[in-house]
């Protein structure tokens, strides 16, 4: 029996980090644009002559 | 997808609306439908009117994007902005088509930024976020976070409640017990707190007006589980159901988040769509100079500019050039109007061939387009008000439950002799077992299976409802011109006419908008002549000069051509002539979709009545009618008149099923039991519809028809197992006789077998 003392908080300390990543990323918006991300993977990377900062696009929130 | 058949993206051809297959989804297709009638527009709204500046000086525009398909796109309309100096952001939304920008102060102008994505080849609408704001999201993400909490506190409290059920059979001492009860008590409580706010909310709502919905028993019962397992818990008793509560409110909210997802896909359709129609007009003061300012501005008497291919943003009487106007989205009439000075314009028909300036007569409250929104929503208030089958179970099935509990409590204390604790865990007992777990799932799950098997055949159900009406109706009333018809003129061949012809007037057709070089182009669409020096004469045709020769391509005035005594005024045709040989007679007319007569004659074999109104001329509805074999038609029907037959079929205790597509459809679409309309209608009358169907064919009427019965269908079969479970359960949880082995077990397997009976929808009848 001591070891439920361990594994259950283990285990729903675990569980816990999942669900908080799930909120987070909720949160953060990306669900927003769930069929984007899908097509996104297919779109080849820019030339490595541009300026790094020119090829990453932020997530573009208005204030 | 086209995407999965190309090495790479880069190599898949030019960008633009063309460079993916038109079988992707649904929603791009239908928002998609409504502008490539009329794509491309340039200059439809320049979107100066609709930039925000931020604190820090940077400029945000949000822009509605027409024909987003595929990564191709994505990367040609980023790129491009991206290239342009200056902008700071550009992020496509392929989920919502939308595109934010963002850029500093002295980049490039919105005009420029619209236009760079025109060029591109797709249709743009600015919009301002504040007024078309995801209050659907909003709901979304809160179903989505209940949900995910729900899950986890429910795998959980399983996880500890399957323990305790196997430690009733083993060595589990109740010091043990009571400790997982207090733990399942740690994670259900808050869980069951925050989870079940959607339910509370609504069920709240609903008492407040003094009403009965399934949210109350729901909100009961879970509320009542998990007090009565805290009160359990500390006494250090063994009836403890924090797994019920839990699991039962996770099962609910897959169904309702399943539910929102499949109606917000279709509502962002229609909002997009709606977003279109705001635009803004160009207005020309008293200096001469061109202003941009949004439609709401205009005042009556102003001075507007509207370039060739753009829509007319108000109501307007022509005071400059010569034009011709399509006007079938708003009256129904199919052939082209000759605008020109004096003619009366109303705002929302199409200005195809040249610019023209326009003094206005009405704006905002007074024009055409406001009047058949008022009378949309007079005919909206008109309607017989349909109550959801769930929610007319629910006010039958909510007040039994509450009954039935207060009995078991009152015939324990009273007649039982049993503890005034005994007599409350009783009656308790009857309010979880007949929680309407499987009844809330019972309607969600079909409707849910149902939306999503229409649409993959390419039709959005807007309404709740809308699948329970439709299934009821026994009157298809039908109108003409853009409905059973394509509503655009067709290439007719009915005399032999050689492919040069066609060629060359193929070759000259495509420099112009006008509907008749439209049907033209589609019809030859390659030509081996190029056409040079190109005019166009609004109101008579074109001239150009190919290979040396001199061609027109217009109305008989134009080519000279002898007025044959049979031209009825109805016909539509063109004539060709290449230099001082003798013209040539192009026939068109607007065509009957493929499947129209073969759908009504299957409506009819169904036992429906077909109707036919038109706002159209008489001869041409009776030589639809007759073609049709619908006995019952009426012409030159004005909206008023659309919605008084409607009203008159109702009061006979018909049920009407009406499918339109124009503006003047709108109020009857809004008044009738259940209404469709294309996707290539008019915005207004695709807010105003049930169900909105894409593509060319009417047979949308009847696989939406036959969905909608297959899931009544259900609905009922599904609502009765949901009765049967109750009326075995109650008795047990009247005797006292419920343990929480039995309560979990008969509470998951009846919402399995609903849901599985409501998949059974996917299995039958697949032949779209």
């Amino acid at each position: 029996m001591d070891a439920l003392v361990i594994l259950i908080p283990a285990a729903l300390f675990l569980g816990g980090l999942g669900l908080g990543a799930f909120l987070w990323s909720l949160r953060s918006g990306q669900f927003d644009d769930l069929d984007g991300a899908a097509m996104r993977i297919l779109i080849d990377d820019e030339p490595l002559t541009t300026p790094v900062s020119d090829n990453t696009v932020k997530d573009n929130k208005p204030a | 997808m086209t995407v999965l058949d190309s090495p790479t993206i880069s190599e898949m051809g030019p960008p633009g609306r063309d460079c993916c297959d038109m079988g992707t989804a649904a929603i791009d297709a239908v928002t998609l439908g409504a502008v490539r009638n009329r794509a491309p527009i340039p200059d439809l709204a320049d979107p100066g009117a609709y930039v925000q500046t931020d604190p820090a000086g940077i400029r945000h525009l949000h822009l509605f994007v027409n024909g987003l398909q595929c990564a191709a796109c994505i990367r040609s309309i980023e790129g491009s902005l991206k290239s342009l100096d200056g902008i700071t952001a550009a992020r496509v939304n392929m989920s919502t088509g939308r595109l934010a920008v963002s850029w500093r102060a002295g980049g490039p102008t919105a005009a420029e930024i619209s236009n760079a994505v025109q060029r591109l080849g797709y249709a743009v609408a600015p919009f301002d976020p504040a007024t078309v704001h995801e209050i659907y999201d909003h709901t979304a993400s809160l179903l989505l976070s209940s949900l995910a909490v729900a899950g986890f506190a429910a795998a959980n409290v399983m996880l500890l409640s399957v323990s305790i059920w196997a430690g009733a059979f083993s060595d589990m001492g109740p010091g043990t017990r009571n400790l997982f009860h207090w733990i399942s008590a740690a994670i259900a409580l808050p869980a069951v707190i925050y989870a079940g706010r959607p339910f509370f909310h609504s069920a709240v709502g609903a008492l407040r007006h003094r009403r009965m919905n399934m949210d109350v028993p729901i909100s009961l019962a879970v509320l009542a589980t998990a007090a009565m397992s805290l009160h359990q818990t500390v006494l250090g008793r063994d009836h403890a159901y924090f797994d019920a509560s839990i699991s039962l409110l996770f099962i609910l909210l897959v169904g309702r988040y399943l539910d929102h997802q499949t109606r917000s896909q279709a509502r962002s359709a229609a909002s997009h769509i709606l977003g279109l129609a705001a635009g803004s007009a160009t207005v020309i003061d008293e200096d001469g100079h061109h202003h941009l300012v949004p439609v709401r501005e205009v005042v009556t008497g102003a001075y507007v500019h509207v370039p060739a291919g753009g829509k007319i943003p108000v109501d307007g009487i022509v005071v400059g050039g010569r034009s011709t106007i399509d006007s079938s989205l708003v009256t129904g009439e199919s052939l082209p109007l000759d605008a020109v000075n004096g003619t009366q314009l109303h705002a929302g028909t199409f200005n195809i061939s040249a610019p023209l300036r326009l003094r206005t007569t009405a704006v905002g409250e007074d024009t055409l387009l406001a009047e058949i929104i008022r009378l949309m929503e007079i005919s909206e208030h008109g309607r017989t008000k349909y109550t959801a089958l769930a929610d007319r179970a629910a006010a039958l099935y909510a007040p039994l439950v509450h009954l039935l509990a207060l009995a078991a409590f009152l015939g324990w204390w009273l007649i039982g002799d049993a503890s005034m604790e005994t007599s409350v865990m009783v009656a308790i007992a009857v309010l979880i077992i007949t929680c309407p777990c499987a009844l809330g799932l019972a309607v969600p799950a079909v409707q849910v299976v149902a939306t999503g098997r229409l649409l993959r055949a390419g039709i959005l159900a807007k309404a709740k409802d809308a699948l329970e009406r439709l299934a009821t109706v026994d009157t298809v009333v039908f109108d003409k011109t853009g409905t059973l018809t394509l509503g655009r003129p067709e290439f007719i061949d009915d005399q032999p006419i050689d492919t040069d012809t066609l060629e060359l007037a193929s070759a000259l057709a495509g420099y112009s908008a006008h509907p008749l070089s439209k049907a033209v182009v589609r019809k030859t669409p390659k030509s081996r002549f190029t056409a040079t020096e190109v005019e166009e004469v609004p109101g008579f045709g074109l001239t150009g000069v190919v290979d040396g020769s001199l061609v027109r391509l217009g109305n008989a005035e134009w080519c000279n051509a002898p007025v044959s005594a049979t031209r009825r005024p109805a016909d539509l045709e063109l004539w060709l002539r290449r230099d001082e040989n003798a013209p040539v007679r192009l026939r068109f007319s607007d065509r009957l979709r493929d499947d129209a007569r073969q759908t009504v004659a299957q409506l009819q074999k169904l036992g429906l009545r077909v109707e036919l109104l038109s706002g159209d001329r008489s001869a041409t509805v009776a030589d639809v009618a007759t073609q049709m074999g619908i006995d019952t038609w009426r012409a030159r029907c004005l909206p008023t008149e659309k919605c008084a037959r409607l009203s008159q079929l109702q009061s006979e205790g018909r049920r009407v099923l009406m499918v339109g597509d124009g503006l003047n459809d709108a109020p009857a679409l809004a008044f009738c039991h259940a209404s469709m309309a294309p996707a290539s209608g008019s915005e207004i009358s695709q807010s105003a519809a049930d169900f909105v169907f894409q593509g060319e064919h009417l047979r949308a009427i009847t696989v939406a028809l036959d969905v909608a019965r297959s899931a009544d269908q259900r609905v009922k079969e599904n609502i009765g197992m949901a009765v049967l479970y109750n009326v075995v359960a109650i008795p047990f949880a009247l005797f006292g006789l419920v343990t929480p082995l039995i309560a979990a077990t008969a509470m998951s397997t009846s919402s399995i077998i609903v849901t599985l009976n409501a998949l059974r929808l996917n299995l039958v009848n697949r032949n779209p």
